[in-house]
Formats: structure tokens, C-alpha cells, sequence
């Protein structure tokens, strides 16, 4: 036979038909970079413009400084008390989801109730409590008409109460969805081997809490740490003042560099010791025992014998979380008027609210698909098997940078540096979009990555064996797949961004209003119905882009699980 | 040795809720025999072996072992053993403690029971594996420590619910092997849900066959694979 017959097509070249990722990686490159820069501009800015003598001063007196210390203790301590108290009252809730509510109509309700705090933001929520627990609050009037005097929430009883507002729900969720992974034949496991009570808890359901509780605690410690509008307004003083709240009063009222500047770095070095520290306990300790290949079992549960226990605890954990939302909608619905829209600087801050937030979202969303892509890619050319290198690594941890330098830091460092060039006015919306969408962008990338990733394991192979490439991949291949999350990652980054107070305290103008800005300068100047008025309005916004984004992430969950 | 049990499923209906349609079964598994359970996907394998285990409760009908009547009792008072087939371990616990706890269900044993237990061990082929974690032993291995399980708690009927399925075709021939043996060695009722018409052939000697969630033809083996029922024919892709 002779074997020497040219083939009637050019065969590919090899080269051809292996991966050309420049382009990619030159666009992972630059989204790594801008939040990179981000970051390491601030700092710079920080160090340069310092001025130098206070500064070696102020590290001379750092030992000896009290306040700093009793403001780092302090942060510290309602960090961890948040976390300790959320996940504590967490535990019973999410067992009792679990238990007594395993399906049904009861069960979705309150989980979408359980999704309200998280998309509310926080300057709107202090309004929500203060309308329940504050001295005007309904609780605390109820009470004293009974001849019951409530304590005064302001300070670190405040402070802890709008945190398990937003934090229990959250952990609840995550510490549900780890139990609802238990799977059925554990159940059924238990129900044939006799296990009960206390020996069944402990060897079907204690690991899966222990190790959720964990990750809840961590996670709800590093968002108390650098919790902002909820300790300015109802922290109350300097008793209860947190380093995020010290250094936004250093920079717009004291005008105190050099305490800034250390304030900067302590609170810097404080994100980095706990990032630190969850990294080094933090194992995966999830064991191979399934192929996740077989069909599900279904488990009937049916424990009715907690159902006295389980329904009280319910009960009262739906009340906390519906009091203060129910607070925000009456009086919202109370105070708005037609006036009040049509007002100028309603209508301007409405504007620039949407703008910047539209703005930090498309960018949020940008750079952390390109990231996703970049790490995708990386993760084909290594088959998806083995470990991933350090391109990949990084393309995946830069999203998470600002776990590590906060929103605020970043802010801060960029306020002095461009007071030195009288330029803090002109390039304050640049820097509240980029810093908004550096804080989008974990929450993006964490919707977007793995949903690139399963998409380049479950195509690369037979994309490139069509030679299907370039624009053509992404309009044919990658966008469909990617379009609902990357849809509800700008929903939520829109979301974040509409609710941000933070940098915009910081930043902010006369001619640079957002809502959440309007909000607690109308709190500040007692214009308690206005305040009212336009937290209802923003939560609504919120709200809607939240649950639009939540309903986009499932449908796509859904879509790639069929 | 105890007598093994027959196991009868008499008018047994059972449906899902949901106004799902409901699943019929009334047959018999002879004592001291392995039957297998074959049908297509969907035909109520699963459900049969959940009805006769105890996870399921019939709406009507008795399901009877042995001459009692086992209808509502608790999945743990029945004289059942059974394996899925997956998660038949507990993935935190090692392999010694998920054994141990079908001798108690604290998994604390006294010295008697720590023999048994490593006995049993020995008897499907894993002596020195014991303190391994589920995660690190092979899907074959993992599936031989709940046969141990399944030992140590001694009860006369096996049920198996395809629970070979995942393997490769030598360990799943070993694991057919193995659970053949241990009928014989103590005289056990073992029904065992398979897809695989092999699978019968190797071990069983009866076989019950499903088709829209109710018995479509039982006898021996030979006798159900040879039968012209047009389900079974449908199934085995033979005129």
C-alpha cells in the first residue's frame, strides 16, 4: 500500500493548531494591572505625601499612642462579636430551615427574606433599625409605655445589631446550603443503622456545620472589620469608633495627615494579619467519597419531634430581619412626596448614583471576565488536570485584592495623594468608579470564573478541533454561556455600587452628591423624613437589581446543570 | 446458622406525591436465594429496594419478611441490610468507625465487637485499610467496607442497590463473587437491583423484572432472559 499519498487538504501546522493565548494573557495583564495599581498608587501616595517628620514621630509615638490602640481594639472586638453572635443565633436557624422545612413554600419565603439585608444597603439599614430599637423606635416606645426603659442603641449595642442584621441571614444561607449538600444516603445511612438524636447530629450534621461555621465566621469577621456607615451612624462617639471611621474623620474633618497615615497602616496591617490567618487555618477538608456521577437519592425527612423549638427560633430570627426592612418600607411610603422627586438635588444625585454606578459595574464585570478568561485559558493549557501555575494563581486572587487593602485604605491613599496636586475634586468620580468597581469585583469574579471555567473544560477541546477562534469563540461559544452570570454580576455590582458610602463620604462634594450621601447628610441635619424618603427609594433600587441578579445566577445555574 | 427469610411484597402501592403515578408490586424473594431486580431506568428498581429497606412506606399492601409483618417499621428494626450506590460511608469518618457503627450506633465497641469488626475486615479483603478516610481508598475498596458494615450487623437479607454499578468490570465481578460467597457462608435473602443482564447470570439465581413501576415477569433467570415478555425483550435489545 503506498502510504505516501498527499493529503488533499493542507494539513494544519502544528503550531497552528496549539493554543496562541498573547492576546489573552496581554488583556489579563492589564485588568490584573488596574486594580494592582490601584492599590499600590494609594499606598505610594501615602508614603510620598506624609509629611516626613510627623510621620517618624508618629511611628515614635505608635507604642504609646491610646487612642489608636483603643480604636484598633475596638475594631477588632465588634468585628468578632458580630461574628461570634451572628453565627451562633446562624446555627439553630439553618437547622431548623433544614429540619423542619427541608421543601415548600415556607422554606422559599424566608430564604428570599434571609437575601433582603445583604441587598440593602448599609446606611439604609441604620435607618431600619433606628425605626425599630432607636429612642423613637417602636420597640423602644412600646416598651417604655409599659414602663420599660430600653438601653440607648448608640455604640457598640447599635453597631452589633445592624451587623447580625445583615450577617445572620448571610450565614444562615451558607451554613443551609452546606447542609443541604449532605447527601440523601447519609440520611438513609442514619435511619438504617439507628442512629438518633445527639449520635445522629454528630456524625451527619456536625462536620458539615463545623466546617460552613468556619468559613461564615471568617467571612463575617473580614466584612465587620471594615464595616463603615453602620459604626459612623450608630457607633455614636469616639467610644466606639472604628479605624475605618477614624480615618475618614483624620482626612474630612481633622485634616491629620500623619494620623491618617497611620491609621492607614494599621488598618492595612490588620486586613493582612486576618487574610493571613484564614489562609493558614483554611483547609479544604472536603474528601472524595462520590463521583458525583449517580443519580441523587431523596431523603424523606420527617422530625417532627423538634418542631416546638425549631418553630420559635424561626419565628423570632424572621421577626429581627422583617422589623427593620418593614420599618424602611411604612416610613419610606409615609415620608416620599412628589415634591421630594422632583426636587434638584433628588434628581442630581439620583443621576450620578446611576452613573458611577453603571460605570464601576461595566468595569467590575470587564476586568474580572478578562481575568476569568486569562485563568481559563491557563486552565485548558494544562488540561484541567495538575496544579494551577502562578499566572493562573493570580488571575484568580487579584479580584480578591481588596479583602486585603480596603476600599477605604485605597480612598485614603488616593485623597492625599491628589490633595498635593489640588486635584482630589476633579478626579473623585475616576476614583469612586474605579474603587467601587475593585470592590465588585470579588463578588464578579466569583460568579463569572467558574462558570468561564466550566465552559472552556466542557468546549476547548472540540473548539479547537473546529478552529473556531478569536471573535468568533466568544460570540459563538463563550458569550452564551457567560452572558447570565456576567448579566447578574452587574446587577450586584450595580447594586454595591448605588449603596456605597464610603468613598463617597470621603470624596463628595457640593457638586458630587450620591444618594446614600444625600441620605446621612439629611440624618445629619435632622431632616429625619427626606432620609426616610430616600432610603425607601434606594432600596428599592437595590433590591431590584439584587433579586435580578440572584434570578439570573440561578437560571444559569439551572441551565448548566441540564 | 439461621433459617434465612423469605421477603413478600404483597399489593403494594406506593407513589411519590406530587400526583405522581403510583408503583405496584406484589412478588415474593424465595429464602436463602439472590434474586435479581432488573428493569429499565425509571421502572422502580430503586423503590422496591427503599420499600423493602424501610426508607419508603407503602400506601397500601404489606411488605412481610420472613411471616412478620415489617410494613411501617423504622429502616434500623428491620433485618435489612442495604447498599446503594454511593455515600455508603461516611466521607469523615475512617473506614474502622464507619464498620464500627453497625455494631452500635455510637461506633463505641467493646473488645468483642473490635474483632468482629476487623474480621470482618478480613473477610472482604481489606485487613490494614482500616483507618484510612473513604477519600482514599478506591470506589471498589469503599464499596467492600460497607459490605463489611454490612456483616458486622448481621442481618439475613441483603439488598443491593446497584450498587456494583460504578465499577470496572473486574472488581465488579470480584465484588458479585464476594457477595455470592457470603450468601452461601451465612445463608442470607439477597436481592440486588442490577442493569446488567450479566450480572444475573453470574450470581442470581431468580430474577424479578420491572416495566412501568410493577412486575413485568419473575421466575429464574434464564427463564425471565429467554421469556418473549415485550418488555424484557425491549430491554435486552433482542427480538
Amino acid at each position: 500500500m503506498d502510504r505516501s499519498v498527499q493529503p488533499l487538504t493542507t494539513w494544519p501546522q502544528r503550531h497552528q493548531g496549539m493554543r496562541r493565548p498573547h492576546a489573552l494573557v496581554i488583556a489579563g495583564t492589564v485588568a490584573a494591572g488596574l486594580p494592582l495599581l490601584l492599590a499600590v498608587f494609594a499606598i505610594a501616595g501615602l508614603l510620598v505625601q506624609a509629611p516626613g517628620g510627623s510621620l517618624t514621630e508618629a511611628l515614635g509615638a505608635l507604642s504609646s499612642d491610646a487612642y489608636l490602640w483603643r480604636v484598633a481594639r475596638f475594631t477588632v472586638l465588634q468585628a468578632g462579636l458580630s461574628a461570634i453572635i451572628s453565627v451562633a443565633l446562624a446555627v439553630p436557624v439553618a437547622l431548623a430551615l433544614s429540619g423542619l422545612l427541608a421543601d415548600g413554600v415556607t422554606r422559599r419565603w424566608l430564604l428570599v427574606l434571609f437575601a433582603v439585608p445583604l441587598a440593602l444597603p448599609q446606611i439604609v439599614t441604620v435607618i431600619g433599625i433606628t425605626a425599630v430599637w432607636g429612642e423613637q423606635g417602636a420597640i423602644t416606645q412600646t416598651a417604655s409605655a409599659i414602663g420599660v426603659d430600653l438601653p440607648s442603641i448608640y455604640g457598640l449595642t447599635g453597631i452589633l445589631m445592624a451587623h447580625v442584621f445583615f450577617n445572620m441571614p448571610l450565614a444562615a444561607r451558607l451554613i443551609l446550603g452546606a447542609l443541604d449538600t449532605v447527601p440523601g444516603e447519609y440520611h438513609r445511612l442514619a435511619d438504617q443503622l439507628g442512629l438518633s438524636g445527639f449520635s445522629r447530629f454528630r456524625i451527619v450534621t456536625l462536620p458539615v456545620i463545623r466546617r460552613s461555621a468556619g468559613e461564615a465566621l471568617a467571612l463575617v469577621f473580614m466584612l465587620c472589620v471594615t464595616s463603615f456607615a453602620v459604626v459612623l451612624t450608630l457607633g455614636g462617639g469616639p467610644r466606639a469608633t472604628t479605624l475605618e471611621v477614624a480615618l475618614y474623620q483624620a482626612l474630612a474633618f481633622d485634616f491629620d495627615l500623619a494620623r491618617a497615615v497611620l491609621l492607614t497602616f494599621v488598618q492595612l496591617g490588620l486586613t493582612l494579619m486576618v487574610v493571613a490567618a484564614i489562609g493558614l487555618s483554611g483547609g479544604d477538608a472536603a474528601a472524595g467519597d462520590t463521583t458525583g456521577l449517580f443519580r441523587p437519592v431523596r431523603a424523606r425527612r420527617s422530625h417532627t419531634s423538634r418542631l416546638s423549638f425549631g418553630s420559635l427560633v424561626l419565628v423570632l430570627a424572621t421577626l429581627y430581619v422583617a422589623a427593620p426592612i418593614a420599618a424602611i418600607v411604612l416610613k419610606g411610603i409615609g415620608s416620599v412626596s412628589a415634591d421630594l422627586v422632583v426636587r434638584a438635588d433628588v434628581r442630581d444625585a439620583l443621576a450620578t448614583s446611576l452613573a458611577i454606578a453603571f460605570a464601576s459595574a461595566s468595569l467590575a464585570v470587564v476586568a474580572a471576565t478578562v481575568l476569568a478568561m486569562a485563568a481559563a485559558e491557563q486552565a485548558a493549557g494544562r488540561q484541567f488536570r495538575g496544579k494551577p501555575g502562578f499566572a493562573e494563581q493570580m488571575a484568580l486572587l487579584v479580584p480578591s485584592l481588596i479583602l486585603v487593602v480596603p476600599a477605604m485604605v485605597i480612598a485614603a491613599g488616593w485623597f492625599i495623594g491628589l490633595r498635593a496636586f489640588e486635584m482630589q475634586a476633579s478626579a473623585a468620580p475616576f476614583i469612586i468608579v474605579a474603587v467601587n468597581a475593585a470592590m465588585a469585583m470579588p463578588f464578579a469574579a466569583r460568579l463569572v470564573a467558574p462558570t468561564l471555567r466550566a465552559s472552556a473544560e466542557r468546549t476547548d477541546r472540540l473548539v479547537r478541533s473546529l478552529g473556531v477562534s478569536g471573535w468568533d469563540r466568544w460570540r459563538l461559544v463563550t458569550w452564551p454561556a457567560l452572558r447570565p452570570s456576567a448579566l447578574a454580576a452587574f446587577a450586584f455590582a450595580m447594586a454595591l455600587s448605588l449603596g456605597d458610602l464610603g468613598v463617597v463620604a470621603l470624596f463628595g462634594s457640593t457638586d458630587l452628591v450620591t444618594l446614600p450621601l444625600l441620605i446621612l447628610r439629611s440624618m445629619g441635619s435632622y431632616r429625619s423624613s427626606d432620609a426616610a424618603a430616600l432610603s425607601f427609594l434606594l432600596a428599592l433600587l437595590t433590591m431590584a437589581l439584587s433579586f435580578l441578579a440572584i434570578r439570573l445566577a440561578r437560571h444559569d445555574r439551572d441551565g448548566a446543570a441540564s | 446458622m439461621t433459617a434465612a427469610p423469605a421477603v413478600v411484597l404483597e399489593a403494594v402501592s406506593f407513589a411519590f406525591g406530587g400526583g405522581a403515578a403510583p408503583f405496584t408490586f406484589d412478588c415474593r424473594f424465595e429464602p436463602g436465594t439472590i434474586t435479581a431486580v432488573m428493569g429499565a431506568s425509571g421502572s422502580g428498581k430503586s423503590t422496591l429496594a427503599a420499600l423493602i429497606a424501610g426508607f419508603e412506606i407503602p400506601d397500601s399492601g404489606r411488605v412481610l419478611i420472613g411471616n412478620t409483618d415489617f410494613t411501617g417499621t423504622a429502616p434500623a428494626s428491620r433485618p435489612v441490610s442495604m447498599l446503594f450506590q454511593e455515600h455508603n460511608l461516611f466521607a469523615h469518618l475512617d473506614a474502622f468507625t464507619n464498620v464500627a457503627l453497625g455494631v452500635s450506633p455510637t461506633a463505641r465497641i467493646d473488645a468483642a465487637q473490635r474483632d468482629a469488626v476487623i474480621g470482618a475486615f478480613d473477610d472482604v479483603g481489606l485487613s490494614g485499610k482500616e483507618h484510612r478516610l473513604p477519600g482514599a481508598l478506591s470506589g471498589g475498596e469503599r464499596q467492600r467496607v460497607a459490605l463489611a458494615r454490612a456483616l458486622v450487623r448481621d442481618r439475613p437479607v441483603l439488598v443491593l442497590d446497584e450498587a456494583f454499578d460504578g465499577l470496572g468490570p473486574a472488581q465488579r465481578a470480584d465484588m458479585l463473587d464476594q457477595v455470592a460467597a457470603l450468601q452461601q457462608a451465612r445463608n442470607l435473602t439477597v436481592i440486588m437491583a442490577t442493569h446488567e443482564p450479566a450480572d444475573a447470570r453470574r450470581i442470581a439465581a431468580r430474577m424479578v423484572f420491572l416495566a412501568d413501576r410493577s412486575i413485568a415477569a419473575s421466575g429464574t433467570v434464564n427463564s425471565v432472559l429467554a421469556s418473549d415478555n415485550p418488555s424484557v425483550r425491549a430491554y435486552l435489545g433482542s427480538a
